[in-house]
């Protein structure tokens, strides 16, 4: 016991000290410097493409009613921004957009559960669905005309055979890295086969279904555009659409400002998604320090 | 001491045996070991690499199938700490620890108040909200044996829970495991390599052999608690212990 007394300070003190020194440095900079770090390169990089794309025009190698310079293109954008049928457009594409996503979502997680817990459908589909993926999506249209015309069925049926095996693929490959170490915590604990799933292997695999969703939403707007090229529906404005008609008529301005709508939002959506990693990471602390 | 031996024990092993693999190219993990743990005692199990200390608790928590013998703990509830916290890091420390009251079935107010307490009696009061990876190494460990509390088990099974800790975090551990236990009258089965672990928390250290593991000799540890990992007692004896591992690992490099 004499021991005990020499050394000052309950084994508590000694405990919640080794916390403090432990947990010691923590704090970033702040919002406005982080935004700022990440938005300049980025406008650094859109001023170097528009730099680049003024030069092409200068060197005179397409005559401008081919290939638009960078002003021209964002006068007759900012024009067009203006109009009711840009935004009829960009409606249908993106009622098409996310009606098309959501179908893909709904049936890959069906599929992707199903897959993932039967172990003869894993043996079954797992490579068949692989072999989805692997497939370009414009292959699947002369199909998908044939089956439903030139309907909007037709773009839809593509969009989901684009998107859902990146859902599907996704969740199975979370289900299978859930840490084994995990399930047997969880069993301990007195989980039953359902509650594990609620509560062990869904979260688990949250962060490699996230992924799955961010590349079946990429496979989706490529399907969605190569579907509204080559299926024309009648009085039905679409950026597909849009893009096809400019061609036509040789409006290479109108035809560029179409693709930078386009882009636009394919990065907007992908930030979305990407947040949605970010936050995860920082709950789950796979931030990687920066 | 008699006490001991008249009330039933918390957790028996009559003869149990685990093999792994089927026919002659099956690998014998644990060769008929019988062990008991009294209600509110500490036992350690000590051995080398091997020696199925792991596979003996796998079988204890219910996660694995003896294939011999007989494993009975009447009417006791166990509960599982392993060597690495295994929280569930989407979740808080909080959820963490409420997760066995979740399952059951408890209403969230009552979870949360028995968390902080439990958080409270770890000392990592007012921790509750943290998310698994912004503690230390020694904290999540403190946050698994809450969670392991949290069960109101009568049984802690530890799998070499302070082995990935540093020594100073490790020694402090163990002064807060024996508060613990016996605030709580938990009969603990706690496996370790490390002697010295071994001697500083049991009751009783039980020494396995290796492939296949075997019970090889019991050692009663009578020296007066608290004790301390460095005291002259506590080496003695480790060093008796020791030699006898030290004999029985010989064994295998002839």
């Amino acid at each position: 016991m004499a021991a005990e007394t020499a050394v000052r300070g309950s084994g508590a003190d000694q405990l919640a000290g080794l916390d403090a020194l432990e947990l010691a440095g923590t704090g970033g900079p702040g919002l406005l410097s982080r935004v700022w770090g990440r938005v300049w390169p980025m406008l650094t990089a859109v001023g170097l493409v528009l730099v680049a794309w003024q030069l092409v025009v200068l060197s005179g190698r397409w005559p401008e009613y081919v290939l638009a310079g960078p002003i021209t293109t964002f006068q007759e954008l900012w024009a067009r921004l203006g109009t009711a049928e840009f935004y009829q457009a960009l409606a249908t594409t993106m009622r098409r957009a996310v009606t098309g996503f959501a179908l893909a979502v709904l049936i890959g997680l069906i599929v992707g559960a199903a897959v993932s817990r039967v172990r003869i459908l894993r043996a079954a589909f797992g490579s068949l669905i692989t072999g989805l993926q692997t497939m370009p999506s414009i292959a699947w249209f002369p199909f998908a005309i044939l089956l439903f015309g030139l309907t909007e069925s037709a773009i839809q049926f593509v969009v989901i055979l684009g998107a859902a095996p990146s859902v599907a693929n996704g969740l199975i490959a979370g289900v299978d890295y859930t840490p084994p170490l995990l399930l047997r915590a969880g069993k301990v604990l007195g989980l039953g086969r359902l509650q594990m799933y609620r509560h062990v292997i869904l979260p688990a695999s949250l962060p490699s279904f996230l992924a799955g969703l961010k590349q079946g939403w990429a496979f989706a707007w490529r399907s969605l555009m190569a579907g509204e090229l080559m299926v024309i529906i009648a009085y039905q404005a679409s950026l597909g659409e849009q893009l096809h008609i400019a061609r036509e008529l040789s409006d290479s301005p109108g035809l560029i400002g179409t693709m930078i709508v386009i882009l636009v939002i394919g990065v907007v959506i992908d930030l979305l998604f990407e947040s949605a990693d970010t936050a995860l990471r920082r709950r789950w602390g796979l931030r990687q320090p920066q | 001491m008699t006490d001991l031996l008249t009330t039933q024990p918390a957790v028996r092993l009559a003869d149990v045996s685990k093999v792994y693999g089927h026919g002659p190219r099956g690998l014998l993990a644990l060769d008929r070991v019988s062990l008991s743990v009294a209600p509110g005692e500490f036992v350690c199990l000590l051995g080398a690499s091997g020696c199925g200390k792991s596979t003996l608790l796998s079988l204890v928590a219910g996660l694995d199938r003896p294939t011999g013998g007989q494993i009975t703990a009447p009417g006791a509830r166990i509960a599982m700490m392993f060597q690495e916290p295994a929280l569930f890091p989407w979740l808080t420390v909080s959820a963490n620890v409420e997760m066995a009251m979740r399952v059951k079935g408890v209403g969230r107010q009552e979870r949360r108040a028995r968390a902080a307490e439990l958080l409270e009696t770890v000392r990592l009061g007012g921790f509750g909200r943290k998310r698994p990876h912004e503690l230390s190494g020694g904290m999540r460990q403190r946050v698994a044996l809450a969670r392991a509390l949290a069960q109101d088990a009568d049984v802690l099974l530890m799998d070499e829970p302070f082995g990935a800790l540093d020594a100073m975090t490790r020694d402090l551990l163990h002064d807060e495991l024996e508060r613990i236990w016996r605030e709580r009258g938990l009969a603990v089965l706690f496996v370790t390599h490390n002697v010295r672990e071994a001697v500083r928390l049991g009751d009783r250290v039980v020494l396995l052999s290796s492939r296949p593991g075997r019970v090889v000799e019991e050692f009663p540890v009578e020296l007066a608690r608290p004790r301390r990992t460095d005291s002259a007692e506590v080496a003695t004896l480790a060093a008796r212990i020791t030699d006898r591992l030290r004999e029985e690992v010989a064994r295998h490099g002839r």
